[in-house]
């Protein structure tokens, strides 16, 4: 049986449904069979990260009441045929659609595909209660800024209490530059705050809006992408893999740099 | 401390990314104990449990709350003694 992961985040705008396409994408790059869920019902967008925007007949409402089988509204990816899309309806609003409907198809599609990722909408209301409704685990993503980390905090509290203990976090649109010019709160920073595990950090790239006007998941692109890299180690980390994270940045103490003036450090 | 960090504290500087992780850790205090009144309510029962111990309270007096005092969150608690037990 396989597992249903929500993307989630509290602040919209920080990389959820680039982070869900990419580790779909990951996945099923790895041979996974793999369901993508857009739950934000009315500002769907992940059929459109994913390059699918013109292949949908049915969405998740239809599924929900009935309208068709679930089977009928998965759409195949176009370079992967282990991933589907399940697209959200974009003429209705969060309130089509229950925790109770939710679950019931989290538990169906997780008996026959190993990964079923849900796309969390932003904010804590109806739409995150029917994301996370079905869920076994959580990501949380989040940006270096006091919005998005405040967001984030919000965010465990009600994931906890909703009984998703122990989320992990993806630092998204990290930049190495402003993090050594003392400009952005750093990893440990941000770890330290929000007191949960990390499992990735993705470098703001170029490269991620590039391939998203394209439709093509930057994960998939054997370009060098530093942001594909970081989405390939998340994946296997997923996965349950035990992979190193990148460094992108060194921390320099005054210590290390003592040691390197003195011609100490290897 | 890094090299940067000294010299900006020799300077009286602070980076950026400082100031957004003291206010970070500000925000929060207040955000999560303002998001469940339950939370201030648990604090307020064990904290007169245990000063009950060594003096008789008055509960129906008793007020705690959290406020924002020079950069620090602080927890306030006002509790008003009927009787302090003899020490043995």
């Amino acid at each position: 049986m396989g597992a249903v992961i929500v993307i989630t985040s509290g602040k919209g705008g920080v990389g959820k449904t680039t982070t869900t396409a990419n580790l779909g994408v990951g996945l099923a790059m790895l041979g996974e069979k793999v369901v993508l869920i857009d739950a934000d019902i009315g500002l769907r967008n992940l059929d459109v990260v994913m390059g699918l925007e013109n292949r949908i007949v049915y969405d998740l409402v239809d599924v929900v009441e009935g309208n068709c089988r679930p089977k009928q509204a998965l759409i195949r990816d176009k370079r992967y045929d282990t991933l589907f899309l399940l697209p959200a309806a974009q003429t209705r609003d969060k309130n089509a659609v229950t925790p109770e409907q939710m679950k019931k198809l989290c538990a169906e599609l997780k008996e026959e595909y190993d990964f079923v990722l849900v796309d969390c909408p932003a904010g804590i209301e109806q739409g995150f209660r029917n994301a996370i409704a079905g869920a076994d685990r959580a990501l949380i993503v989040t940006t270096p800024e006091v919005s998005a980390v405040r967001d984030a905090d919000r965010i465990i509290g009600l994931l906890e209490a909703a009984d998703l203990g122990d989320p992990k976090l993806i630092i998204n649109r990290l930049r190495p530059d402003m993090v050594k010019r003392g400009d952005m709160m750093d990893i440990e920073d941000i770890l330290e705050i929000l007191a949960i595990d990390l499992i990735g950090v993705i470098p703001d790239d170029e490269k991620i809006i590039i391939s998203t006007n394209r439709g093509e998941p930057v994960v998939a692109n054997d370009n060098g992408s530093l942001s594909g890299q970081a989405y390939r180690n998340i994946v296997r980390r997923v996965r349950g893999e035990n992979v190193p994270f990148l460094q992108l940045y060194k921390n320099s103490s005054i210590f290390s740099r003592l040691k390197k003036i003195m011609g100490l450090s290897g | 401390m890094n090299l940067r960090a000294l010299l900006n504290a020799l300077a009286g500087k602070q980076d950026s990314k400082d100031i957004a992780k003291e206010r970070l850790r500000l925000v929060l205090v207040h955000d999560r104990a303002s998001v469940s009144p339950e939370f201030m309510e648990q604090i307020k029962e064990e904290i007169i449990k245990v000063i009950s111990k060594y003096m008789e309270i008055d509960t129906a007096n008793t007020v705690i709350n959290l406020h924002k005092s020079e950069g620090t969150a602080v927890l306030e608690a006002n509790l008003a003694i009927k009787a302090i037990r003899r020490p043995g």
